[in-house]
C-alpha cells in the first residue's frame, strides 16, 4: 500500500531525512523506534502533508498514487490519518461540527452523499464508545481544555471515525497513565484489520506490549538503519540506541 | 476642497421648503448646526481620531437629498421581507429617508411607543423637546450636517416600568433610484425600570446607485432601565454610513450595544456612552466581516462619570482581500469614581496580507481604586490548527472559514436573543461561505411577499 524511497526532506534548510526506504503492506504494524532527533515525527508530519516541511528528494507512493503530489487533505481522503503528538486545541469549533464537516468533505470526495444528522450522530455514539470518550468532550470545542490523555483519546475517536487505510500514530504513548494507555491500545486494536495498516511511532517499548508490531524499524540521524521482528523493540529496551549508534557511525 | 459645501448651500438655498415640511422642533436648532458648520471641514484620512479613514471623500460625492420629501414607493414591507425565525417582532420600516409602519406594529400597543418625529412632537411634545438633539454633539459635522437637513426620524419611548414584550425591529433599506444621501434620526427614550430590545438592520437594495446614511442615534437609558440595540449593517459595496450613537445610562441601568457589520462598503461608526449613574453595566460589542474593497472603522468612546460601574466592550474584526479596518476605543474614569471595572478588548484576524487593521486602545483614568484593563492583538489564523484540520480531511478554504467563524463565536454569543443569535450564527456561516456578498445572499433566506 505504501512505498517510501530514498525520501529525503528538510526544515528550514537543514536536512532532517536523509534516504528513508519502507514498504508497508495491508494489514501489518510497523513500529519505528530511535533516539529523539532522529526524525521520527517529521517522517510522519511529511507522510501527511505539513506545509512547514520540504520534501527535497525522493518518492512516495500509496496504493500507485504519487501521495506527495496531493494536498494534506486529499491524502487524507485517499485515507492517510495522523495522531498528533501534540493534538492541537481549535476553540470555538465544536467536536460535532469538526467531526461532520471532515465526514462529509470525505464522502464528497467518495463521490457519496453526505450523512443525515441522525446518522451522523449514531456514528458518532457508536465510535466515542471504542475509547470511552465521553458525551462532554464531544460537544465541547476540539480538544479544548481536554487533559492529555482525553486528547490521545480523542485522536483515536477521529481515527475510528473516518476509518483510514494508513494510521500513523506519533507518539500516542506520551503522556498517558497506564489506564489510558490501555483504553486507547484497545481502540487501536479494535480498528485494526487485514486491508488496514498502522505505524507506530514511539520511544519505548510501553506501547508495543500493547499493540503488537510486525517490523521495528529504527530512525537514527534521517535513515532507517535497522529493520527486524517485534524482539528488536525488547532488545533496544534492554540495551538503549547506543550500540546502534556507534555501530552506524563506525561505518561513516 | 469642503465636500460639506453643497451641502451648506443646498441648505441656505431651501432653508424655506425643509422647515416648512418639517416638525418645528426639528427647526430649533438648524441655526445652531449651521453656524458649526460655517468654518467646519470634514475629516481627512490621517487626522486626529480619522487615521485611516477618509470622510471628506465620502460626503464629496454629488448625492441627492430629498429636501422636497417626495414619497418614493408605497410600502417597504411588500417587496422586502426579513424575518429572524423565531423571533416575533414588532416591524418598522425606513425606506431611504421615509418611516413606514407595518401591520406587526400593533403587537406592542399600550406599551411602546413608536412613531415618526411628525407625529411624536404632536402626541409627546414635552419629551421631544427634553431629549431631542441633547446628546448628540454638534461639534462633530456629521452630527451637525444630520441636525442640519434631518425632516423626520423615529421616535421610540418606553414608559416607566413598562417590559416590552417583543422586540422592535427596524429595517432601514435603501432603493431609490438615483444616488442619495439621507439623515436618518433615531431618539430612544426608555423610562424607569422599564425594558426593551431593539433590532436595527441597514439594507440596500439596489446595488447599483451610492447611497449615504449620516445617522444620529440617540439613546436614554433612565433609572433600572434595560436596554439591547443591535445595530447590523448588511448592505452593498457602493453603501457608506456614517453613524453617531450617543447613550446616556443612568442609574442602575444595564445597556448593550451591539455594532454588527457584515457588508458594506464604507462605514464609520461612532459609539459615545456617557455613564452618569452608579450601578450600571454597559456591554459594547462590535463584530466586522470584512472582504473585497470593504472599509470598516469603529469609533468608541465610554466615559466613566459615576463611581461603581461596570463596562465590557470588545471589537472583532475578521478582514481579508484588501479590507480595510479600523477601530479606536477610548474608556475614561472621571475623578472621584472609585470601584470602576472597565474592561476593553479588540482582536482582529487578517486573512491576507493585503487586508489592513488599525487599532488604537487608550484608557484614561483619574481614579485610584479601579480595575481596568485593555488589550489589542492583530494576527493571522492559527497554521497549526489549519494543518490538523486539513490531516482530517477537511479542505484548506474550508477549516479557514471554520476558523474565522469560530473566532467571532464568543460575539455572537454575547447577543441576549437567542432566536437573533442563532439567526447572526447562521448570516455569519453564510458570510464566510462567500453566499452572502450582498444583499441578495440575506434576502435568499428571507420571504418575498
Amino acid at each position: 500500500m505504501l512505498v517510501i524511497n530514498d525520501l529525503r526532506a528538510s526544515i528550514e534548510d537543514k536536512e532532517i531525512l536523509k534516504g528513508v526506504n519502507l514498504t508497508v503492506k495491508p494489514g501489518e504494524v510497523h513500529a519505528i523506534m530511535g533516539p529523539n532527533g532522529s526524525g521520527k515525527s517529521t517522517l510522519s508530519a511529511v507522510l501527511t502533508g505539513n506545509p512547514a516541511y520540504t520534501v527535497t528528494g525522493g518518492s512516495v507512493s500509496f496504493y500507485g498514487k504519487d501521495l506527495l503530489a496531493l494536498s494534506p487533505e486529499d491524502r487524507a481522503h485517499e485515507g492517510i490519518f495522523l495522531s498528533f503528538q501534540y493534538p492541537v486545541e481549535i476553540p470555538g469549533v465544536s467536536m460535532v461540527n469538526f467531526m461532520r464537516t471532515a465526514m462529509n468533505e470525505k464522502r464528497k470526495y467518495m463521490g457519496e452523499e453526505p450523512l443525515s444528522a441522525a446518522d451522523f450522530l449514531k456514528l458518532m455514539r457508536e465510535k466515542r464508545s471504542i475509547v470511552q470518550l465521553d458525551n462532554k468532550l464531544a460537544s465541547r470545542a476540539v480538544n479544548e481544555g481536554f487533559s492529555g490523555g482525553e486528547k490521545k483519546r480523542n485522536e483515536i475517536f477521529q481515527m475510528a471515525m473516518l476509518e483510514p487505510r494508513l494510521s500513523i500514530l506519533d507518539e500516542t504513548d506520551s503522556g498517558l497513565d497506564i489506564d489510558a494507555l490501555r483504553i486507547v491500545a484497545s481502540g487501536v486494536n479494535t480498528l485494526k484489520s487485514k486491508d488496514n495498516a498502522t505505524i507506530v511511532i514511539t520511544h519505548y517499548q510501553r506501547l508495543l506490549d500493547y499493540i503488537k508490531p510486525d517490523f521495528v524499524h529504527v530512525l537514527y540521524k534521517g535513515r532507517i538503519v535497522m529493520s527486524a521482528g517485534p524482539e528488536l523493540a525488547l532488545e533496544l529496551e534492554e540495551k538503549g540506541y547506543d550500540w546502534i549508534k556507534e555501530q552506524v557511525d563506525s561505518q561513516q | 476642497m469642503n465636500a460639506l459645501k453643497q451641502y451648506i448651500d443646498l441648505y441656505d438655498e431651501s432653508q424655506a421648503l425643509i422647515e416648512q415640511q418639517s416638525p418645528a422642533l426639528l427647526n430649533k436648532l438648524r441655526g445652531v448646526a449651521r453656524e458649526r458648520l460655517q468654518d467646519a471641514k470634514l475629516p481627512r484620512k490621517g487626522s486626529e481620531d480619522y487615521e485611516a479613514t477618509d470622510l471628506e471623500t465620502v460626503f464629496a460625492h454629488d448625492y441627492g437629498v430629498n429636501v422636497n420629501r417626495l414619497p418614493f414607493e408605497a410600502d417597504p414591507a411588500e417587496t422586502f421581507h426579513c424575518d429572524v425565525p423565531n423571533m416575533s417582532t414588532c416591524l418598522y420600516y425606513t425606506s431611504n429617508d421615509a418611516f413606514h409602519s407595518s401591520a406587526t406594529a400593533e403587537r406592542n400597543i399600550g406599551q411602546v411607543v413608536v412613531e415618526p418625529f411628525s407625529m411624536a412632537a404632536v402626541d409627546y411634545p414635552e419629551l421631544m423637546d427634553a431629549y431631542y438633539g441633547k446628546l448628540a454633539s454638534l461639534n462633530d459635522p456629521t452630527v451637525a450636517l444630520n441636525t442640519l437637513l434631518v425632516q423626520d426620524g423615529l421616535f421610540i419611548y418606553v414608559p416607566d416600568g413598562v417590559v416590552a414584550e417583543r422586540p422592535i425591529q427596524l429595517v432601514n433599506i435603501f432603493n431609490a433610484a438615483l444616488d442619495m444621501m439621507v439623515q436618518r434620526r433615531l431618539l430612544i427614550v426608555v423610562g424607569k425600570n422599564a425594558s426593551i430590545k431593539l433590532l436595527a438592520c441597514d439594507h440596500t437594495q439596489s446595488p447599483d446607485y451610492h447611497y449615504l446614511n449620516n445617522q444620529v442615534v440617540e439613546i436614554v437609558a433612565m433609572q433600572g432601565s434595560t436596554i439591547d440595540y443591535y445595530d447590523m449593517e448588511e448592505s452593498t459595496p457602493l453603501t457608506s454610513r456614517v453613524s453617531s450613537i450617543y447613550v446616556d445610562q443612568h442609574e442602575g441601568s444595564n445597556v448593550l450595544i451591539d455594532g454588527i457589520t457584515l457588508v458594506n462598503g464604507f462605514t464609520r461608526n461612532n459609539f459615545h456612552v456617557e455613564v452618569n449613574g452608579e450601578h450600571t453595566e454597559t456591554q459594547l460589542l462590535g463584530m466586522t466581516i470584512a472582504s473585497g474593497e470593504q472599509h470598516v472603522d469603529n469609533h468608541t468612546f465610554i466615559s466613566h462619570n459615576a463611581p461603581r460601574c461596570h463596562s465590557n466592550e470588545m471589537f472583532k474584526y475578521v478582514l481579508d482581500d484588501n479590507a480595510v479596518g479600523a477601530f479606536a476605543g477610548k474608556i475614561l474614569v472621571k475623578p472621584d469614581c472609585p470601584r470602576v471595572e472597565a474592561y476593553q478588548g479588540n482582536r482582529n484576524l487578517c486573512g491576507a496580507p493585503t487586508a489592513k487593521m488599525y487599532t488604537k486602545p487608550q484608557l484614561e483614568i483619574y481614579t485610584d481604586d479601579v480595575m481596568c484593563s485593555h488589550g489589542s492583538a492583530v494576527g493571522q489564523l492559527d497554521e497549526e490548527a489549519l494543518f490538523y484540520m486539513r490531516t482530517r480531511g477537511i479542505s484548506s478554504s474550508e477549516a479557514r472559514r471554520l476558523l474565522m467563524q469560530a473566532f467571532v463565536a464568543d460575539i455572537i454569543d454575547g447577543v441576549r436573543m437567542d432566536a437573533l443569535k442563532d439567526r447572526l450564527h447562521y448570516l455569519v456561516e453564510k458570510r464566510f461561505a462567500g453566499t452572502l456578498s450582498n444583499c441578495a445572499g440575506c434576502m435568499a433566506a428571507c420571504k418575498k411577499k
